[in-house]
């Protein structure tokens, strides 16, 4: 099954066109994420650093940089995302240009900071009108950066949703569950910036590499497209004899994928098996088979492919999308959006970008200041996640703006018929097969529609 | 002593949506006549188990008195039907070296090797309701009915042993024993079903019966003439109302009286469209449900007890060996097209059991609804002796003897 690569959905006249992509860091948290990104080495994909401090833009080792609002605040930061907005808009067409010609950009920000608060609307959406497909990639601050953090990232997050094509978000917090208390705050930031870097590169191999069994970009854009709610990005390695089972268990635990609630809640799913070229039937039924397991719900569209640096290691990219979350708030110009992607024009493909090895400045240590590092806080909370405290903050978003939802309860929301179906069945024991209740109505769990 | 009065059997089944008890009359030729039926709506059972005592008291005082009112005897003692999902089953081998030098089997040794079979461990909770008996195997060869006088060195038997929690076994035991009756057996409802509809060609050939009650769903599986598999599931008829309930916005009421006027698992192609209208209660406009949402409700709901069955009964390997295939009673029994449901989800013939070989009241009592607490008094007759001496023997094994049993079949 060779397919040509990645066709865009249209007739190209170039010999196969590689889809343009961009990664553009957002801030001082977003410019870190993607400096590591680089460092690591990004399928020519290339880096762009947006910021509204000019120190901080200096220090940074990507090859294009762009100062937000140079002549307003002469290179200072943007002192609140009202002010770092308004910079945004006024530098509209300049921020266009950044995106002009490429095909996907991803744009990586951390919301709890000023800057990518108020810019990274603006920017989405000033990247989607040059009909570039616009992924998000957001960290939400931790719970301890404070209210006002987490209030600023959860009303970005709900804009940038109705702006951009996908938003994937991860609230650090996640993360924290997964390190133990004596985790260096370095360390902690550096696993966050990791896991972004990772399902990065993987949705970069996943559109550039032609696959034995390919996923293109037409397939990302039908699993991201028109699904603003919520998408999450993942990917996982695993080497050695039962790397199978590893590398899905790895997913299903992976802090970008909600320790894998996010599967169940998916509607498409998008994944691809990366290997060396011992690649095993075997293996690929396996992964599909349990990955189908966990996202019952979703329509899957699955890709293989072999890339002989990776040797023995087994790599999956999973992009989830539920369409159930809330609905975007159309907004007229958000409306008129849903372009489909056109044909990358001539434009240098992406691969003859500078390989990030070779760049200056790519020996620098990641010396966060105070301000790069408030960057990424806020405290957004995991309930941000959850569809149901999204549906009430898209409907009133003032008053959800003010709410101070610390816990999260994901039972209540999916089971809003609850008391009819127990009223017979109080008091008893609840009758459970392989894990379904059965006291629910079966057309209910079968997921079969009255109307 | 010798007391040619015929024995009367009581049968009693506290059911999740009727209190029944049965009152047959075990003449000493070995006929059994159905003399009396008295029943009661019941409250206080939910899931096969009962949850309320008290109401679960009286409905049982009025079942009772109704039939001995019906019978014209007086009720000491019942055969007791328990179900609920707290049911289990399992089979167990036991096993026996034939110690005496010729080798040959003695009744001796088939009396130890079912003692071997019987002694298995339980959780401490847990109390034996039936150990029924399977064949023996003697020497590897398996099959065997009557091993008795045939040579061999190792005596094996497989045993199917029910058990269940004993707080919640206890339960109906003290609603009847508060009204000084005895209890002289406890049954799972589903062997009860089992024996009430089934004939002994259909055991041989390998058969299934469920009863589809309103709480919860019993499947007794033979083969070869003997139970393979027993099992509940505690899903039934009210899972089916409160779906309704719940799908058609309807009270549980309504839901239930919908499902028995217009019940159903199949829909005729002209049906989709069809609406039922029912009389608002309190001033408000009609309310209007469509056929066919009622329908497929009710299908999805019923299919998926199938499904469950079959997976389990799969499981066991016992799928291929039904060749008499599915025989459906209960209340559920009764739901249109539910035999043709049955028989595309096992891929096995199927037909709603019809109690057989009694004599008396035969006409009333010929209804799915009634096969367990019938199967009880036909339990009972298989139990009691013959004769007066054993009579007298095993009323006192009675009096001492514990609340688990030996069920043997055949």
């Amino acid at each position: 099954m060779h397919d040509h690569l990645p066709a865009a959905p249209i007739p190209s006249s170039a010999p196969a066109p590689l889809p343009v992509a961009r990664i553009l860091g957002l801030g001082g948290a977003g410019i870190q994420a993607v400096e590591q990104m680089c460092r690591a080495g990004l399928e020519g994909a290339v880096g762009i650093a947006i910021h509204s401090d000019a120190r901080c833009l200096a220090s940074c080792s990507l090859p294009v940089k762009h100062l937000l609002g140079g002549h307003v605040t002469r290179g200072l930061k943007a002192g609140d995302p009202e002010m770092a907005r308004a910079l945004a808009e006024a530098e509209v067409d300049a921020l266009r240009e950044l995106g002009r010609g490429a095909d996907l950009v991803v744009m990586v920000a951390g919301l709890g900071g000023n800057t990518a608060a108020g810019a990274a609307p603006v920017l989405a959406r000033a990247l989607r009108e040059t009909r570039a497909l616009v992924l998000a990639l957001v960290a939400l601050p931790f719970d301890f950066e404070g209210r006002r953090r987490q209030t600023q990232a959860r009303a970005a997050l709900r804009e940038l949703r109705t702006a951009a094509d996908a938003v994937v978000s991860l609230p650090n917090q996640n993360v924290v569950a997964l390190l133990d208390a004596q985790t260096s705050l370095t360390e902690a930031l550096r696993v966050i910036d990791d896991l972004l870097a990772r399902g990065v590169r993987g949705l970069l191999r996943l559109l550039r590499r032609d696959g034995l069994i390919n996923v293109d970009f037409g397939d990302l854009c039908h699993v991201v497209r028109g699904r603003q709610a919520e998408s999450r990005l993942a990917t996982a390695e695993a080497a050695g004899e039962h790397r199978a089972r590893e590398v899905v268990e790895q997913l299903a635990h992976s802090p970008l994928l909600d320790q894998g609630r996010a599967l169940a809640r998916a509607d498409a799913l998008l994944v691809s098996l990366t290997a060396g070229p011992g690649l095993a039937l075997g293996e690929v039924n396996q992964v599909m088979e349990q990955i189908q397991r966990l996202a019952a719900r979703a329509q899957v569209i699955m890709g293989a492919l072999v890339d002989p640096a990776l040797d023995q290691r087994l790599a999956v990219t999973l992009v989830a999308s539920d369409k159930t979350g809330p609905a975007p708030v159309a907004t007229p110009s958000a409306a008129d959006r849903e372009v489909v992607p056109e044909p990358p024009e001539p434009e240098p493909p992406a691969g003859e970008f500078p390989p990030p090895a070779d760049r200056p400045g790519s020996e620098r240590v990641p010396t966060r200041g105070a301000a790069s590092r408030g960057q990424r806080g806020g405290e957004p909370g995991p309930e941000l996640e959850l569809p149901g405290h999204e549906r009430v903050g898209s409907a009133e978003p003032a008053a959800s703006t003010a709410r101070p939802a610390r816990r999260r309860r994901p039972q209540q929301i999916s089971l809003p018929l609850e008391p009819i179906a127990r009223g017979r069945f109080a008091g008893t024991d609840p009758t459970v097969h392989q894990g379904e209740d059965l006291d629910r109505p079966t057309y209910q769990r079968r997921g079969v529609t009255l109307n | 002593m010798f007391d040619p009065a015929p024995q009367i059997l009581v049968g009693l089944e506290i059911g999740t949506s009727k209190v029944c008890a049965v009152v047959g009359e075990h003449k000493p030729d070995g006929s059994l006549s159905i003399l009396g039926v008295g029943q009661a709506r019941s409250r206080g059972v939910r899931k096969g188990e009962i949850v309320d005592q008290t109401t679960a008291t009286e409905d049982v005082r009025t079942a009772l008195a109704e039939a001995e009112h019906m019978a014209d005897v007086e009720i000491r003692s019942v055969y007791l039907g328990v179900s609920g999902a707290h049911l289990q089953s399992f089979n167990h081998r036991g096993r026996h070296t034939i110690p005496s030098h010729d080798r040959e089997i003695m009744e001796e040794d088939v009396q130890d090797v079912v003692r071997n079979a019987k002694s298995f461990t339980l959780q401490a909770d847990r109390h034996v309701v039936h150990v029924v008996r399977q064949h023996f195997i003697v020497d590897g060869q398996a099959g065997l009915i009557d091993p008795v006088g045939m040579p061999g060195a190792l005596l094996e038997v497989d045993v199917h042993v029910v058990h269940g929690l004993t707080a919640r076994l206890q339960r109906p035991i003290h609603v009847v024993k508060n009204l000084q009756i005895e209890v002289e057996n406890l049954v799972f409802s589903g062997i009860a079903s089992s024996l009430a509809v089934l004939s002994s060609p259909d055991k041989r050939r390998g058969v299934l019966v469920m009863d589809l009650g309103a709480g919860i769903t019993d499947y007794v599986a033979y083969a070869d003439g003997l139970i393979r598999h027993t099992g509940t599931l505690a899903v039934g008829g009210d899972h089916v109302s409160a779906d309704l309930a719940c799908g058609l916005k309807v009270g549980l009421g309504r839901a239930e009286a919908l499902k028995c006027s217009h019940g159903g698992v199949h829909l005729d192609p002209g049906d989709e469209e069809r609406t039922l209208s029912l009389p608002s209660e309190s001033g408000l406009p009609d309310k209007v449900v469509k056929l066919g949402h009622l329908r497929r409700i009710m299908a999805l709901r019923l299919e998926e007890i199938f499904e469950i069955i079959a997976e389990d009964l799969e499981k066991q390997n016992l799928l291929d060996r039904l060749r008499a295939g599915v025989v459906l009673c209960g209340g559920g029994a009764r739901v249109p097209g539910i035999t043709e449901l049955a028989e595309r989800v096992f891929g096995l013939p199927a037909s709603v059991g019809r109690t057989r070989s009694l004599s008396g009241l035969v006409a009333t009592l010929d209804q799915p609804e009634f096969a367990t607490a019938i199967g009880l008094v036909k339990f009972g007759s298989f139990q009691t002796p013959r004769t007066p001496t054993q009579r007298w023997r095993w009323r006192l094994r009675q009096t001492l003897g514990h609340l688990g049993s030996v069920f043997r079949m055949i």
